[in-house]
């Protein structure tokens, strides 16, 4: 017969203690991030499907959704390839400057969105460097989808580096080595070495990269100008829905967004679940 | 043949190939999309001469703006390194149904747009929301108040902590408490002497990184804030305001600051890493 | 006072990792616990350190019910495989760490705890070095320090848990014999476990084969060497691992 004085051993905590640190740690999550998601949904539908299907069908929804999906189009595969190309420099090779190049990659995290498009002002706008060049050649950046894309390269192009520099470190240089040792040349032991590598932390990051861009509001806030059927994204779009009282089409056009973010979120877990360690060596956001 | 980088004497030889290419888009890339154009901001403020970027900074509203960015951002980092750091502990050492659910939606606030995230809290608090109308009852209003501010960047900066935290509260092993408790301790002993202290550095590195990233946050914050210059305008808003009123330099000042925190804030982070680093 | 274990069992899941396992030693007395990995030598070691709970049986340890006292208040010192160290915290801290967290009433003042730490680090030879970190250290004295972390508590007996396993060959030759004579020294009742039979019957004065959650075979260390009684301790004793 056993005597004991606790059934707890000593790295648990008390099951009541348990329970209430459970409780209140889902209530937290539930009102911070629960709620409003909802309420997007709940708000978008509250007049109907027939409403939430007109709000996407109007013109300028039309257009502003078209909008994100090329300002995404371009900017992602960019950004793919500059992903790829500076975690084949840093990962391959030694050469000094390498940690400040990293670090450089990561400065769109710190900067803020306004300031990322403000910048972008700065050097073609009609006060900028190269604004009285562009306004002789009747070239539009500002205002017009090609700063959109600049700018959202500049807050997106993280994505893809950050998560292909630590995996591609990870991984080593040996079978590329291999590989070229065996006579194959840069191309080929990129295709057919590396690439089946990182494939999948490769998707990862175009799949974080592709859901930033086509939310990113505050850098193209300030390039765009905000042309209602010209130069409004999505997001552009619902601020000034919302501002114009449209709750309604403002939230349905929100919806749409979030279930791209849900459908972003159920992939990055599925993908971190089957492929954890073929994702990222170390995983810091 | 493989086509081999040439050698350099500043660099170790590698056998593969792609060095020339691969470095050099890159820093094109970089230098095109990101230095010059930070260099912009960098330059253009001085244009006014440093009286006048001392002017637009003394400005009562451009000072408020500022304050209140950074105010609340530390405020809502605060609460966030302490609910942050219960939701990393219940994720990581209990077991409850859903909790695989829970844990993918912690990144909610990094997969959801801002503005969509800015429409649905001020709706959520406004005077007749979910949330804001049983508050209201008790007297306390969250739109187009500072306190909106903070619950925006609350939900903006939610995973960081727990995302850093997670990792080493996965890989912490329990001997050390294990060890605390066979010495004399009580859990609470343990927790406060020996688990708390070892989840130290990271969980101030998780505290720069959403105070980092609310600093600089606008999509989510103009909704609910109302906007009222001297009350709920944040800096971001106000750099686009300076803009609209084509008041480049101005706008850029602030832009400088804000720039210039940002930096402050990645050096933080480094050391805050280092430390971490150093403690193995 | 002398250490009686009496039918302890202990399963995990559909793992039997102890059955019915009785043993009894006397004050002072070194026991191994020797055997392969999966015997459930550690899993008895942690019960004995308030680790674990057993499913069944008793212990008894100095007329005290010793499954009745809780882990903190056993002071059964236990030294780690990876020792455990605080990191965040110098040497001289880890050392006095089970003298600060005593009650307020119990407790010694500062400088009574800064003498004893003084004592305590010059016993494990490791004067000179409290103010250190222990990743300052090597694995040998880290493991030093870890063992004067737990004698620091004054303790009823000492749990070892295969504490030289991470240590390198040369290292553990010296630690063994240094631990032999400390034993000697201080005449603490000591439990070690250990998968290295060298290890085991250099130091202790029982050894217990343990095998699949059973003891096959417990007695003088002598006597189990030259006289094995079971198929399994011959054939454990002949295979000369590591």
């Amino acid at each position: 017969m056993t005597h004991r004085a606790e059934t707890l051993r000593p790295t648990e905590d008390h099951p009541l203690l348990r329970v209430a640190l459970i409780a209140i740690a889902l209530a937290f999550l539930g009102a911070f991030l629960v709620l409003p998601l909802v309420t997007v949904f709940h708000e978008a539908f509250s007049d109907g499907l027939a409403a939430v299907w007109a709000a996407l069908r109007e013109a300028d929804a039309q257009s502003a959704i078209g909008l994100t999906l090329i300002t995404a189009a371009i900017a992602v595969p960019l950004n793919a390839a500059f992903g790829v190309a500076a975690s084949w420099a840093v990962a391959k090779f030694d050469f000094p400057g390498k940690g400040l190049l990293v670090t450089l990659i990561d400065l769109p995290f710190s900067v803020s969105p306004v300031v990322s498009g403000l910048i972008y002002v700065l050097v073609f706008g009609l006060q900028g460097w190269f604004g009285d060049w562009l306004r002789q050649h009747d070239v539009k950046i500002i205002f017009a989808l090609p700063g959109i894309v600049l700018a959202t390269i500049f807050v997106t192009f993280p994505f893809v580096a950050r998560e292909l520099i630590p995996l591609m470190t990870d991984q080593g240089r040996e079978e590329e080595e291999a590989a070229v040792s065996l006579g194959a040349s840069g191309w080929s032991t990129f295709r057919r070495v590396t690439l089946p590598n990182i494939k999948w932390g490769l998707l990862y990051g175009v799949l974080l990269c592709n859901a930033r861009a086509m939310g990113e509001f505050g850098a193209v806030s300030v390039v765009s100008g905000h042309i209602r059927g010209l130069t409004d994204t999505m997001p552009l779009h619902i601020e000034a829905l919302y501002n114009d009282y449209q709750y309604v089409a403002a939230f349905a056009v929100a919806s749409v967004l979030a279930c791209l973010a849900l459908v972003t979120l159920t992939l990055k877990s599925v993908l971190e679940w089957r492929y954890g360690d073929e994702i990222a060596a170390v995983h810091h956001h | 043949m493989a086509a081999l980088a040439p050698a350099r004497r500043w660099r170790n030889p590698s056998a593969l190939p792609g060095f020339g290419l691969s470095l050099g888009f890159t820093l094109f890339y970089l230098s095109a999309l990101v230095l010059v154009p930070l260099a912009a901001l960098v330059i253009r403020p001085w244009e006014i001469g440093w009286s006048g970027f001392r002017e637009v900074l003394a400005d009562a509203r451009v000072v408020h703006a500022l304050l209140l960015s950074f105010g609340a951002s530390f405020i809502a980092a605060a609460i966030n390194t302490a609910f942050g750091l219960l939701v990393a502990w219940v994720l990581v050492r209990y077991r409850f149904p859903g909790k695989n659910v829970v844990d993918a939606i912690v990144d909610l606030p990094f997969a959801l747009p801002t503005a969509v995230a800015g429409i649905a809290l001020s709706t959520l608090y406004a005077r007749n929301g979910w949330i804001g109308a049983p508050l209201s009852e008790h007297g306390i209003t969250v739109a187009y108040t500072p306190l909106g501010v903070v619950v925006a960047l609350t939900f903006i900066g939610l995973p960081f902590v727990v995302r850093t935290l997670q990792p080493v509260l996965v890989e912490m092993s329990r001997e050390a408490e294990e060890a605390a408790a066979t010495l004399g301790a009580t859990r609470f002993q343990t927790l406060r002497r020996v688990v708390f202290p070892a989840l130290l550095p990271s969980l101030l590195t998780g505290a720069a990184l959403a105070f980092a990233r609310a600093v600089g946050e606008y999509g989510s914050v103009i909704f609910i804030a109302g906007n009222l210059p001297g009350i709920s305008e944040i800096a971001p808003l106000l750099i686009i305001i300076k803009l609209n009123e084509n008041d480049v330099a101005g706008a850029s000042a602030i832009g400088v600051v804000m720039l210039a925190i940002s930096f402050v804030m990645l050096l933080t982070l480094n050391l805050l890493q280092a430390w971490s680093a150093a403690r193995k | 006072m002398s250490l009686t274990i009496d039918s302890v069992s202990k399963r995990f899941g559909s793992f039997e990792a102890l059955e019915g396992v009785s043993l009894r030693a006397p004050q002072g007395a070194f026991v191994a616990l020797l055997g392969p990995s999966g015997s459930g030598k550690t899993t008895l070691l942690r019960i004995l350190g308030g680790l674990e709970f057993p499913d069944a049986g008793s212990i008894h340890f100095a007329d005290l019910n010793w499954l009745g006292v809780p882990a903190r208040a056993r002071r059964a010192g236990f030294v780690f495989q990876h020792y455990a160290l605080f990191k965040h915290m110098t040497v001289a801290q880890n050392v006095a760490f089970g003298l600060t967290v005593k009650p307020r009433r119990e407790r010694p003042p500062r400088g009574e705890i800064a003498r004893r730490v003084e004592e305590l680090l010059a016993l494990v030879q490791l004067e000179g070095l409290g103010k250190r970190y222990p990743s300052q250290l090597s694995g040998g004295q880290r493991q030093r320090v870890a063992l004067a972390r737990a004698l620091a508590i004054e303790p009823r007996m000492l749990l070892l848990d295969e504490p030289f396993g991470a240590l390198d060959a040369k290292v553990r030759k010296e630690l063994r014999v240094w631990l032999r004579s400390l034993h000697e020294k201080l005449g603490l009742t000591t439990i070690f476990v250990t998968h290295d039979q060298d290890e085991a019957f250099a130091m202790a004065d029982l050894v217990a084969v343990m095998n699949a959650g059973k003891i096959e075979q417990y007695g003088p260390a002598h006597d189990v060497r030259s006289t094995p009684r079971t198929p399994f301790v011959l054939d454990f004793l002949e295979t000369r691992a590591n």
